[in-house]
């Protein structure tokens, strides 16, 4: 395994002067290619900023962020854009899928962006992934015609689409009844073993991050457990 | 580029009672764009029309001239220039350019007149007119004569007249009767009335007599040469350059309509710019329109531009795609206005027939590729503010919704 992500004294502050909220506080975290990690902590802890951070929407106030061996920290909205697009994929508590688009069309969504149109290589892969999600019945089904388990299922695919390095999932399953949290949750480890992609998973699930072979803790902006 | 077309096509395909609602709106706009076009430029031609269509766009004329000065240039002496009235003003070598003038592009109709002034004399009624011979073959070239008579005919020869009708109305003559023509210069000859015109306009109705040019020289005493030059020109608008064309190659003096019509072009100046305040309000509207359409989609659809930059779209692919949709409502809007524009002002009839009293719309003026083009670029214009809010959307703040 080689180091995938790591940042170091990582500061995040919102708001200035008195009302200047600290979230991070010199954060430390390294995670390794391939792996399968669970970010746990209480609301507030800086779960969430974290994520941001490491998915590119958002910059540090201070602390270096690296990834693939690029320092990320300092780099322009542009470079952050591509940079995003190619290595990084998000599954989120709430689908986020674009309602107007078929299920196909959501997946292929971040390759079309890359490459400016949908190709026919790109759409072979979007109905692969769909097919290993178990929606092969439903690529052309609109986003807002699937059940909360499909859509989320759609928003997993969609974040492999590009084979990113990092997916980074925020309570992925956080929205759905039991068994479809499950199967989302057998799908990711699925995908983990099987393609090497690393998953940060961040829950407040118990049984979601013992599922998960590594567990950080983050307690009021720090890692105090891994 | 291709994908973003598609996605705003998609938004723009997925509410379509709204986007059906937005092009109408835009469409209704253009319609009253090319409606105004039409209208403005109609009446501007049925006015023309019916004001200049009857007289010369181009007169030639001898230039004036003023006495020489028989002291040199900077003696002390007191001078006084009198202007040569002497002798009268006559185109002497006007048989020389006539060919070339009647073969110039743009020029529809010459005509060498020989003008005065005179009496017409029945009984104890005496009418003074303005006397103008013409040649037999050109007596509707510059006021079609043939076309307004209301009695007779006219062909002009050495004997015979052609008058007004509010002339004729006055001596109480007809067609076939003998009227005594007296010039300015004393000259009188009884000619028979072969026709009876009415233009419409009373300087011309109760004023004018058309006699032959070999009739004129008798009566004026003018063996040779011509009082002027009148021209009719395809398009009227080219007069003036027409005018100083002719002044430069001739050396004579060249006079367009436009000169002795200001107060008509002024009110026909007036009356474009009152059209193009409404069509800018028809823009402005469209814009408007568009513009604020565009931003509740924007506010609408935070949630996917999110989405969108969070999964690597550019600022400048969601400015793209709200662009596009700016352009297409614009395009379809417009397409849509203009076809029904032409539609709604096909059944007029043209201003130069149309009826006193009728609506002088002119389908030719309607503007409609002006109109597409405005109104495809105010769209576009419209829609950079939203495209730009959109843009400038913060996946974080929209992620977490």
């Amino acid at each position: 395994m080689s180091v995938l992500v790591e940042v170091h004294d990582l500061v995040k502050t919102y708001g200035e002067g008195e009302a200047a909220t600290r979230v991070l506080k010199g954060l430390e975290m390294v995670l390794q290619t391939g792996e399968l990690t669970a970010l746990l902590g209480p609301s507030g802890s800086g779960k969430s900023t974290l994520l941001t951070i490491l998915g590119t929407l958002m910059q540090p106030t201070s602390g270096q962020h690296v990834m693939l061996g690029q320092d990320l920290t300092r780099a322009r909205d542009a470079e952050l854009t591509e940079f995003r697009n190619s290595h990084i994929g998000f599954v989120f508590q709430f689908h986020h899928l674009l309602p107007d688009f078929t299920a196909l069309e959501n997946v292929i969504f971040p390759t079309a962006i890359a490459q400016g149109r949908e190709t026919a290589r790109a759409r072979r892969r979007g109905e692969d992934l769909l097919e290993r999600v178990g929606l092969a019945d439903r690529m052309d089904f609109r986003a807002t015609q699937l059940s909360g388990g499909q859509k989320q299922r759609v928003a997993v695919a969609r974040a492999l689409m590009n084979q990113p390095e990092l997916v980074l999932a925020d309570e992925p399953t956080g929205n759905l009844d039991r068994e479809s949290a499950t199967q989302v949750m057998e799908l990711i480890a699925e995908i983990n073993q099987q393609e090497q992609t690393t998953f940060l998973i961040s829950t407040h699930d118990e049984k979601i991050a013992a599922a998960c072979r590594r567990q950080i803790k983050v307690v009021d902006g720090k890692t105090v457990s891994d | 580029m291709l994908y973003g077309l598609k996605i705003a096509w998609r938004y723009l395909t997925s509410n379509k009672a709204q986007t059906g609602l937005l092009i109408a709106g835009v469409a209704m706009g253009v319609f009253v764009f090319i409606f105004m076009s039409a209208l403005i430029g109609g009446l501007a031609s049925y006015l023309v029309q019916r004001t200049v269509g009857d007289i010369a766009h181009v007169t030639l004329e001898a230039p004036a001239r003023d006495a020489g000065l028989l002291l040199p240039e900077g003696t002390e002496a007191l001078v006084v220039l009198q202007k040569a009235t002497g002798q009268r003003e006559t185109l002497r070598t006007a048989d020389a350019f006539l060919p070339s003038i009647e073969a110039m592009d743009g020029v529809k109709a010459v005509s060498p007149q020989i003008v005065g002034n005179g009496f017409v004399i029945r009984g104890q009624s005496r009418a003074p007119v303005g006397v103008t011979g013409l040649e037999a073959d050109k007596v509707s070239a510059i006021a079609d004569l043939g076309k307004r008579l209301v009695a007779g005919d006219t062909m002009l020869t050495n004997s015979t007249v052609i008058i007004g009708q509010t002339l004729a109305s006055d001596l109480g003559i007809g067609v076939g009767q003998v009227i005594r023509l007296q010039s300015d210069r004393n000259v009188e000859r009884p000619l028979v009335v072969t026709g009876i015109f009415s233009i419409g306009l009373d300087a011309l109705d109760s004023r004018a007599a058309f006699v032959s040019i070999a009739t004129a020289r008798t009566l004026f005493a003018l063996p040779q040469g011509l009082s002027r030059v009148e021209i009719k020109l395809d398009d009227l608008n080219q007069s003036e350059d027409f005018a100083r064309r002719m002044a430069a190659d001739t050396g004579l003096k060249a006079t367009p309509w436009t000169q002795g019509n200001a107060q008509l072009l002024d009110g026909l100046r007036a009356q474009a710019s009152s059209g193009n305040l409404i069509k800018a309000f028809a823009l402005i509207t469209i814009v408007i329109g568009v513009a604020s359409a565009l931003l509740l989609s924007t506010y609408r659809r935070r949630p996917e531009i999110g989405i969108m930059r969070a999964f690597g779209a550019s600022r400048a692919f969601v400015v793209f795609v709200f662009v596009v949709q700016g352009a297409l409502i614009g395009l379809l809007g417009g397409l849509i206005g203009a076809g029904l524009g032409y539609l709604a002002l096909s059944p007029f009839p043209l201003p130069e027939n149309a009826q006193p009293g009728g609506l002088p719309v002119d389908v030719r003026q309607g503007a409609y590729g002006l109109a597409i083009t405005l109104t495809a670029i105010g769209a576009i214009l419209a829609s950079i503010l939203p495209a730009r809010a959109a843009a400038r959307v913060d996946p974080v703040s929209v992620i977490g919704q």
